[in-house]
């Protein structure tokens, strides 16, 4: 006999397990660097674009950035970043 | 006296398990009793009489309100009629009894054919010729004579305070669609509601389908009208979660519209609670209540007016940050990644004192009319920081007090950043109208007080924070560039003016808000429209 009922006060969602993408043995093609636009995000951006010049000349390295960090990034530019890249890194700051 | 009315359908079932169900094809006499009524434990010998006289012909059936009740009724009257049990009391309330005994004679449809509440000599002595005229059966020699002329009935168990509640909350039709869950005996419930993760930490109160039954009369609004979509998760929540999570947080049901209010300008694109939730600088909604609804479900804004103590100020806040947490997921660790945390994460909620200043409350000041009562949401990432300044006579010196303390919020040398809430005290408050200050006249002189040359907010070797000198190129600031003065505010209207507090102590507040403007959380105001 159950003591008492209560209601969910949840979304009552059952959220989608999504797999990772399995990740290739060589980056090759093209990979989008995502600045979140934090105060000096901007450093290890760079930083990791001249590793890309250096180390995998034939990878071409794309620039993107969130107008705000505050935000999740807008709908065009994930789609935009999806189309164009096969690999993207996504860089915080602090 | 015949009608067409047809009762409810139903089955039950006695004390040994075997179920009855209504109707049955036979005229059915139908007797609602609760053990705990001397007009029922009167009527239990006729109703056993009629079973044994036209039990052949007709099913009558006692139907009793509570399981240890029917037991005792059986043993002290003998009874062989069937006992039927209510306990639960969804027939009881189906039928929309008030009072017991209720008798009911029916055709073999279910349809009334003669019904009385309580007991009335007559009532019975009619049933007992009909029944009699029914099926051709003589009817039973009782000793009329030995009962009263009438009793009235007692009340029924099904519209007892706090039953009732329950039965409407489980009945058909009822408005609540949440998932159910049920509690088992050996749980304990507050150690429960733990465990699943759908607390703040505190104990909460259990969100009982009654209890949220009761928060949900008060809005005219449809129960499964969606509110908002709650981020991070954006999930819909609809009246009824947000009144789910309003009962848990300790909301009385005249909250309600307060807390719906809020949690739409909550999830508005301008206030941006996602961003306020993951920030690691540990922001949180600090809500301010304008208008007439503060007074009507008392809300303090005066002596204490941030905390703690009042419930209404405290279960608000606390309710729209339960629908965060538990239908959004903003939850700490997830994506609520706030390094330090924030107590004003439990309940940051308070009214203004409008009728103890000369000048428009925050809401008319931002358009809104004085019998509006409106909801201000604002990011706030610190405070109440004090201003302490027992000493200062003058309209300028109060002025010059509060801007230096507000020059400290998030860095000195933060300028142009931010925004901030004011609560202003009201000693403070009557300093300032010795010169018959206005809000703007306030603003001004904060803005004045907190004017620094770009030189004193440079980045240097005291400390790394500030403007970096790199801005101005290769060669740095001119002395022009460097002389310029810079107030503490990009808008004067960044300083919101809120009036709170007791009428002794000269100890205003300031909040400091998070990243502000579209780039970050704006201040959003929205009018209650149940209020």
């Amino acid at each position: 006999m159950s003591a008492l009922r209560i209601l969910d006060p949840t979304d009552e969602r059952v959220p989608i397990r999504r797999e990772l993408t399995p990740r290739p043995e060589h980056i090759t093609g093209t990979v989008g660097l995502l600045d979140i636009s934090k105060p000096r995000g901007n450093v290890l951006i760079d930083r990791l674009e001249e590793l890309f010049h250096e180390r995998l000349p034939n990878v071409e390295v794309r620039r993107y950035s969130k107008p705000t960090f505050t935000k999740p990034a807008p709908e065009d530019l994930r789609r935009k970043i999806a189309e164009e890249c096969g690999f993207v890194i996504e860089a915080l700051a602090d | 006296m015949a009608t067409e009315t047809a009762l409810r359908t139903f089955t039950l079932s006695d004390a040994e398990g075997e179920a009855w169900s209504f109707p049955t094809g036979r005229p059915s006499l139908l007797c609602f009793v609760k053990e705990d009524c001397p007009t029922c434990d009167l009527s239990m010998p006729l109703i056993e009489a009629v079973h044994r006289a036209f039990g052949t012909a007709v099913d009558v059936w006692a139907v009793g309100q509570d399981t240890a009740g029917n037991a005792v009724l059986v043993e002290r009257h003998g009874l062989t009629v069937p006992m039927l049990d209510d306990d639960a009391l969804a027939v009881s309330y189906a039928y929309d009894l008030d009072t017991v005994p209720s008798v009911f004679l029916a055709d073999g449809e279910g349809r009334v054919l003669r019904s009385f509440i309580g007991f009335g000599r007559e009532d019975w002595r009619a049933m007992v010729t009909e029944l009699g005229a029914l099926t051709s059966i003589e009817a039973p020699a009782i000793a009329w004579e030995a009962y009263p002329e009438s009793r009235p009935g007692c009340g029924s168990r099904s519209v007892e305070p706090g039953i009732a509640e329950r039965l409407a909350a489980e009945a058909e039709g009822s408005p609540l669609r949440a998932r159910r869950i049920d509690i088992g005996s050996d749980d304990d419930v507050h150690e429960f509601l733990d465990d699943q993760g759908l607390t703040d930490g505190l104990p909460v109160v259990p969100p009982t389908p009654e209890r949220v039954l009761r928060m949900l009369g008060v809005t005219r609004r449809d129960a499964q009208e969606i509110v908002a979509v709650v981020p991070p998760n954006m999930a819909p929540v609809t009246v009824e979660k947000v009144a789910i999570n309003a009962v848990m947080a300790g909301c009385k049901p005249e909250y309600l519209p307060v807390v719906l209010t809020a949690v739409e300008a909550m999830c508005s694109d301008e206030f941006n609670i996602h961003g306020v939730s993951a920030t690691t600088m540990g922001a949180t909604p600090l809500m301010f209540v304008n208008g007439p609804i503060r007074d009507r479900i008392g809300m303090n804004s005066k002596l204490g007016a941030l905390g703690a103590g009042n419930r209404a100020n405290a279960s608000i806040g606390r309710a729209i940050r339960l629908v965060l947490r538990n239908v959004g997921g903003g939850r700490p660790g997830g994506t609520e990644r706030s390094t330090l945390g924030n107590p004003g994460k439990f309940t940051l909620s308070f009214a203004e004192w409008e009728e103890r200043a000369p000048w428009d409350p925050y809401h008319v000041e931002h358009g809104f009319q004085p019998e509006d009562s409106v909801v201000t949401l604002f990011a706030a990432v610190g405070g109440p920081t004090l201003v302490v300044d027992q000493t200062s006579r003058t309209a300028r010196q109060i002025g010059g007090s509060i801007g230096m303390v507000m020059e400290a919020t998030g860095h000195p040398r933060a300028h142009g950043a931010q925004e901030v809430v004011l609560v202003l005290c009201p000693e403070h408050l009557d300093t300032l109208q010795t010169a018959g200050w206005t809000k703007d006249e306030l603003r001004a002189r904060i803005q004045e007080v907190t004017a620094r040359p770009l030189r004193e907010l440079l980045a240097d070797e005291e400390s790394g924070a500030g403007v970096p000198r790199e801005r101005f190129g290769p060669d740095g600031p001119t002395e022009e560039q460097l002389d310029r003065l810079i107030p503490k505010f990009a808008d004067p209207a960044s300083i919101h003016i809120v009036v709170a507090g007791s009428d002794a102590g000269k100890f205003s507040a300031v909040f400091q808000g998070w990243a502000s403007g579209p780039r970050g959380s704006q201040v959003v105001s929205r009018k209650i429209e149940e209020a």
